[in-house]
């Protein structure tokens, strides 16, 4: 064969391979979407589950979800940027930052479960907290910092030295430098980082089923009393999110209509996800445009 | 004059303000330090139980082929042994980490080499949306396709290893392609360039130039993919069938770590044997992820001092 | 390149009143054994512009950054600097009193990406000035004295990095001399802007003697030479000569100075 021969023909198998990908992709998506919308209803996003009967909804599940995110975020986000100010302004270039980093990396890499499963060992058991919407969020928050820091410090450092001088130079503190230039420029990084890393969050299940539970009580959505046992607000009562019910209900097997209760519910969690995905975009460019004044 | 050289002297709002500013970050970091050592800590002491307070034998825990912590055996012993589950985990993550390799950097090399303009413009998105898919979607397709799928082709349940590799082949598939894109396009353009000129073809070019330059990375990329592979707990336990058996074939069912772990830590007690040996599942999940970590760590200095 | 002795020096103090001095002033970056700065002592005068000459890498950016301490992180800097009789190079030091009576422009303008009017006062009132008022005339002063005010008294609420660069720069400047401090420190504030900026620039310096004492990196002799008052030239980490500018460019007392000033160097 000479070498052109070699060349084409190889260009030919990585073009097939593409295809197969391509074609596995648009399979992927087709089966959530064409499965998935039709058991999309009004009814459907605002009705209780019932595990033993068709026809059950997603409500519960899909504001646990909702609710869960939020609860994860406002515990995750302020130690994330802390930690990632720590890193990106103040860590000296040595090997207490080394071990530092190293500890985050090993974080990242964890397994959800046992992440999850820690979560359960600690809180759920150790500090009596239950099942619970909290256990849960704070599980999803070992699981959520690594990401978190690593975005956060990587939009820091984007930010030019040059403002950091400017800063010094006129005699104001790091911190404040921190706080009042380098976050407002940092910003639309962090925002758009802070979204991703929502998607994660929301179709996280590994993690929750040992912590926030697989159960979803009966919500009372007009009590807005966050220590009633009863209330929506409750932070410490089991919640089933959308992602557990979708395993919940395949390996369970005993709701009738798991199979188009799943499709529908993945449909909704891709949904979610896919406009967390556009959100972040479209607000990191819009947030960028306004701060350079167009330029 | 003597105000100034006081005021030089004399700490200010500035210099306390930076007091609160590195309290805090250093708080923050602490916490995460902190968290990160009582993980590993409670882990392996739940871990260890099984080996310090149940007596189980090391090597009878890895090497032993009954998983029946509730039970003895005919020699009084309890039947812990995790070798099932272990194969199980291996066989499934080298397996789909083998699939998914070629397919991940066809695809990198088509997006930064072939077609860079409109393969990496529609399919860039695309990946990042798949690394975006949560697991239980990936197990619920595979409970819903890919089960049935083989199921008609062989037989049985259609659980097993076969499904564990093909759901988690998809799953590591746009993270190792992402990693891997990244990865050909460290390679300074100067390299291709100048393997051109020379009068090499592509595919010479690629394979003699390209990847081997981008070598350490790629590697790096799968290792990632396996990582994740090895981790990953839903959506294997939704195709695997969950029996702990030895795996005879790929379409039998058996049960992976992770698998083991999610159906099981809920049913059984704390500080009893069966609890014990699960967290000591757990542990080799986390010895695991640090020597995944390790791993990638190596081949990143060596990387380094290539380039 | 032609290797000239170091240890042959000429550095003269003026007989004017000095504002700022440095005695032996040695800088190592990080860990470096070998200094980028060795025993620096110059005196610059009260109310007059210094410039600072040099080939690249002779170090004048690193001998510039440490008088206000903006080294602090990136290297060790020994030996004394002198500000109204304090050793302000000493840990017990506040540095960030001594950068507000030390400010500093950079080679490339830096603005913040808030507006205009916002760039000047955000230190203001970090630095505890409290009154709105007060604030705005600085912001109104200060853009004058930079000759900036005609330019942009009718947008101060515009993002400053809408401005061109020379405008940028003079905001910088602005944003320096509105915290009223007494030196000001320039490094190369010229060499990205064109020459009518470049003139206007040199106008606005020239007139903040009035009020400042000034000490400028330059790549540019005639600018040099027409604004300022002494010069110094660096040579390799090493002051080599430092005298009235005149002397410098007309009557160097060093080889290597001579031949940096009439272009025969390197
Ligand atoms: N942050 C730094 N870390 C390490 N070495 C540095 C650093 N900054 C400068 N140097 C070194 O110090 C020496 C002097 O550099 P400096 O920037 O002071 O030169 P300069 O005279 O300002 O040059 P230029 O005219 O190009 O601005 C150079 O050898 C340079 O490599
Ligand atoms: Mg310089």
């Amino acid at each position: 064969m000479t070498p052109n021969q070699t060349d084409r023909i190889a260009t030919q198998v990585i073009n097939v391979l593409v295809l197969i990908v391509v074609l596995i992709l648009m399979f992927l998506l087709g089966d959530i979407i064409l499965n998935g919308f039709p058991h999309i209803s009004w009814h459907f996003l605002t009705s209780p589950s019932s595990p033993f009967s068709a026809g059950g909804g997603i409500r519960d599940q899909l504001f646990n979800s909702l609710y869960l995110l939020i609860l994860t975020l406002i515990i995750s986000f302020p130690l994330a940027l802390g930690s990632a100010i720590y890193l990106a302004e103040y860590a000296g270039n040595n090997w207490r930052t080394g071990l530092i980093r190293t500890a985050i990396e090993v974080l990242s890499s964890l397994p959800s479960v046992v992440v999850g499963l820690f979560g359960y060992l600690l809180f759920v058991i150790q500090f009596h907290l239950g099942f619970s919407i909290l256990s849960g969020a704070i599980a999803l928050t070992f699981f959520n910092l690594p990401l978190l820091v690593r975005s956060i410090e990587g939009s820091l450092h984007a930010v030019p030295d040059t403002q950091r001088e400017a800063g010094m130079a006129l005699g104001l503190s790091s911190w404040r430098t921190i706080r009042s230039i380098i976050l407002p420029a940092a910003l639309p990084g962090i925002l758009t980082g802070i979204i991703l890393s929502a998607g994660r969050v929301f179709g996280e299940a590994a993690a929750l089923i040992y912590t926030a539970g697989q159960s979803a009580p009966i919500l009372n959505y007009a009590d807005w009393n966050p220590t009633d046992g009863s209330s929506f607000l409750n932070p410490m009562r089991p919640a089933e999110t959308l992602a557990v019910h979708i395993w919940k209900v395949n390996t369970e097997g005993v709701t009738p209509d798991a199979i188009s209760i799943s499709a529908g519910a993945s449909a909704v969690l891709i949904i979610v996800i896919l406009l967390f995905n556009f959100g972040a975009r479209a607000i990191g460019a819009h947030m960028y445009k306004k701060m350079t004044g167009g330029k | 004059m003597d105000e100034i050289q006081k005021k030089l002297t004399a700490p200010s709002k500035a210099s306390r303000e930076d007091v609160t500013g590195r309290i805090i970050s250093y708080t923050c970091i602490a916490a995460i330090i902190i968290l990160v050592i009582s993980i590993l800590y409670f882990i392996t002491s739940r871990g260890i139980a099984t080996f310090t307070t149940n007596h189980v034998s090391l090597w009878q825990f890895l090497s032993g082929k009954e998983w029946n912590p509730g039970t003895l055996n005919a020699k009084g012993q309890p039947q812990v042994g995790a070798l099932p589950m272990i194969v199980t985990s291996f066989s499934v993550t080298i397996l789909a980490a083998l699939v998914a390799t070629p397919f991940a950097i066809a695809v990198a090399l088509f997006m930064t080499d072939i077609a860079p303009k409109n393969g990496a413009k529609f399919l860039q998105p695309v990946i990042e949306l798949l690394v975006g898919i949560p697991s239980v979607v990936y197990g619920f397709i595979g409970l819903t396709v890919v089960v049935p799928f083989i199921r008609h082709l062989f037989g049985g349940t259609g659980s097993g290893i076969l499904a564990g590799t093909i759901v988690l082949f998809v799953m590591v598939l746009p993270t190792i392609t992402s990693l891997s894109v990244d990865a050909l396009r460290a390679v300074p353009t100067y390299f291709r360039s100048a393997s051109l000129a020379l009068g090499a073809t592509r595919f010479q070019t690629i394979y003699k130039v390209l990847l081997r330059a981008a070598m350490p990375r790629l590697l790096t990329a799968v290792i990632f993919g396996m990582a994740r592979a090895f981790g990953e707990a839903l959506a294997v336990q939704m195709v695997i069938g969950n029996a702990v058996l030895m795996p005879r074939n790929l379409v039998t069912p058996t049960s992976t770590l992770t698998s083991q772990l999610t159906t099981n830590i809920g049913n059984t007690i704390m500080g009893t044997l069966p609890n014990n040996a699960l967290w000591s599942l757990a542990l080799i999940l986390l010895l695991m992820s640090l020597v995944f970590n390790l791993l990638i760590r190596c081949i990143g200095k060596r990387g380094e001092i290539k380039s | 390149m032609q290797t000239y002795d170091l240890s042959d020096t000429h550095i003269v103090t003026p007989p004017e009143e000095i504002a700022l001095s440095t005695h032996q002033l040695q800088v190592y970056y990080g860990n470096n054994r070998q200094a980028s700065m060795t025993d620096a002592s110059l005196s610059f005068p009260r109310f007059q512009i210094t410039a600072l000459i040099g080939a690249s890498g002779s170090g004048k950016s690193t001998y510039l950054r440490s008088l206000n301490r903006l080294n602090d992180r990136i290297a060790r800097v020994q030996g004394e600097i002198m500000y109204r009789n304090t050793n302000i190079n000493s840990p017990k030091i506040n540095v960030y009193e001594v950068r507000k009576h030390i400010g500093m422009v950079f080679q490339k303008p830096n603005p913040f990406a808030k507006s205009i009017s916002e760039n000047i006062t955000f230190a203001l009132k970090a630095a505890g000035i409290t009154d709105r008022r007060e604030r705005h005339q600085r912001v109104e002063t200060s853009l004058k004295e930079a000759a900036l005010w005609d330019e942009v008294k009718d947008d101060l609420n515009k993002s400053a990095l809408a401005l061109s660069g020379g405008q940028q720069q003079r905001l910088c400047i602005a944003r320096a001399i509105a915290m009223k401090p007494d030196i000001l420190l320039l490094d190369e504030p010229a060499s990205a802007l064109d020459p009518i900026s470049t003139t206007k620039l040199e106008v606005t310096l020239k007139a903040l003697t009035q009020k400042y004492t000034i000490i400028i990196v330059t790549h540019n002799m005639q600018q040099a030479s027409r604004i300022s008052a002494y010069t110094a030239f660096f040579h390799l980490g090493h002051v080599t000569e430092y005298d009235q500018t005149e002397k410098i460019f007309q009557t160097p007392k060093i080889q290597a100075t001579h031949d940096y000033v009439t272009g025969n160097f390197g």
